[in-house]
């Protein structure tokens, strides 16, 4: 008879329901939502944070427009890292947040490509003209315009400079600015226009090359941070922290603009 | 090796086998012995989610939970919570995602009970619930583990429906499927390539050990 077996089964079942479920509610460690282009920026605040208060924090990066339906449909946040401003509006309009939030930091756009392509990198974009005349251009990655903020201020640059058009059927949408990012970096696109924060990230390193482009051909990155309703104190605190010295510098470091 | 998402994966799978080791044996059985009346309608319901696209069932369970009205709504001022971006919501999720892998092989394993041998036990005076649990349950016993292993692999490599209605939520909906997915987005491939070898290895095991198991049942009535 084998029936011992299913036995034990339902036991440990049993068990791990119980027992687990306790563990993931046990800490007070807020869930912040965050817009995937200040990822690595975060992470270093995240540890400084923890250095000087003690508090860890739990983040769930995604695309500022995910994330807006994500907090709309409910989700557990205390703390909402948007890459504009115009979704905070919205989640205030609709009095999920506490107020208007406070911009942090600027954004910037890059053009990147990984190391393996030879495509001609500037500021003006006239390699990737050129390379789009002469037949070489493949695939360029942006972030999806629709719900991706960087992915609609790249729009706006391919669109102030006339590529817009010539470029459809070139373009590989990521889900949010760091898929773009990851295909770009790869080389599966031969370049992409993504975050200048996500172009420096460390392990980027040596594998990629990029091009910060003028902030002045796109409707500003406004980086804003809003408490949602439900935030606790430690998110409380993290809102405070973010504004402060400490914070600021990571970001420049990381390639934001003070706001 | 993110063991969080991984710790998370597992005791999703075991919940979900809970809950459908009960369900499967019920309606397996019933599916196996009984005729009635809209049966085909039931058993193309119940196989829905093999073909059924997850975003398709990721998003009506977006629709039906959502807070802000109905199930959602009730679910909410009754409870405190909907099962939306929680792990009781992926928990549901996966129970009905599962629901063919775990209900096919079980019917199969009581069809395949000649039905002489239950006859003869109800014929000797056995109650229905101990005929079950002394004759059909340990010869139906390789169909049931077998079903039980293929949830539980599948459990773990969902993908479409947990990121949809769990979101990306670390030690809370972020499993391990996630957690790779998550791992390449951040340019992290050595970790995205030790869990996925990982995954690769723990479902060739799953799939041998289920072959194995019928291998086994086959000699069992050969």
């Amino acid at each position: 008879m084998k029936l011992p077996l299913f036995k034990a089964q339902l036991y440990l079942g049993f068990f791990l329901l119980f027992f687990s479920s306790s563990i993931i509610k046990a800490a007070d460690t807020p869930l912040i939502a965050a817009a995937s282009n200040i990822k690595f920026a975060l992470q270093d605040i995240a540890q400084s944070f923890q250095k000087d208060t003690g508090k860890s924090l739990r983040i769930s990066y995604s695309s500022s427009g995910n994330l807006t339906r994500q907090i709309q449909q409910g989700g557990p946040f205390e703390l909402f890292l948007s890459a504009n401003k115009q979704y905070v509006e919205q989640l205030y309009q609709q009095k999920k947040t506490v107020d208007q939030g406070v911009v942090f930091a600027l954004g910037r756009l890059a053009l990147l490509a990984s190391s393996h392509s030879n495509l001609v990198l500037d500021e003006q974009l006239i390699g990737l003209k050129k390379s789009l005349q002469d037949n070489q251009l493949q695939r360029i990655a942006i972030a999806n315009p629709e719900h991706a903020p960087f992915g609609f201020a790249a729009r706006e640059v391919l669109q102030q400079h006339g590529l817009w058009q010539s470029l459809q059927g070139h373009l590989v949408l990521g889900e949010n600015a760091a898929q773009a990012t990851q295909f770009a970096s790869s080389g599966a696109a031969q370049a992409g226009l993504v975050s200048y924060s996500l172009a420096l990230a460390p392990s980027l390193k040596n594998h990629v090359r990029y091009v910060a482009l003028p902030s002045t051909l796109h409707s500003p990155l406004q980086q804003t941070a809003v408490l949602l309703s439900n935030a606790g104190v430690t998110a409380k605190l993290f809102y405070q922290y973010l504004q402060q010295e400490k914070a600021q510098s990571i970001l420049s470091r990381h390639g934001f603009n003070r706001p | 090796m993110d063991w969080q998402a991984l710790s998370l994966s597992i005791k999703l799978s075991f919940v979900t086998l809970l809950f459908l080791l009960p369900i499967g044996v019920f309606l397996g059985r019933w599916l196996a012995y009984r005729q009635f009346w809209g049966k085909s309608l039931l058993q193309t319901l119940l196989a829905l989610p093999l073909v059924l696209p997850p975003t398709v069932l990721g998003y009506y369970l977006l629709v039906v939970f959502s807070p802000q009205d109905g199930l959602g709504l009730w679910l909410l001022n009754t409870f405190g919570t909907s099962l939306i971006f929680n792990f009781q919501g992926l928990v549901l999720a996966s129970i009905i995602f599962n629901l063919p892998f775990a209900i096919h092989p079980m019917q199969r394993a009581f069809a395949g009970i000649p039905r002489e041998v239950r006859e003869a036990a109800s014929c000797c005076g056995m109650k229905p619930a101990l005929v079950l649990w002394r004759i059909e349950l340990p010869l139906a016993w390789p169909g049931i583990i077998s079903a039980m292993v293929m949830c539980f692999a599948h459990t773990l490599g969902e993908f479409g429906i947990v990121l949809m209605i769990g979101g990306n939520i670390p030690n809370e909906t972020q499993t391990i499927a996630i957690s790779i997915y998550d791992r390449v987005q951040s340019f992290d491939n050595q970790a995205a390539a030790i869990m996925s070898f990982s995954l690769l290895l723990f479902s060739m095991l799953t799939i041998s050990f289920t072959y194995w198991l019928s291998a086994r049942s086959e000699q069992i009535y050969d």
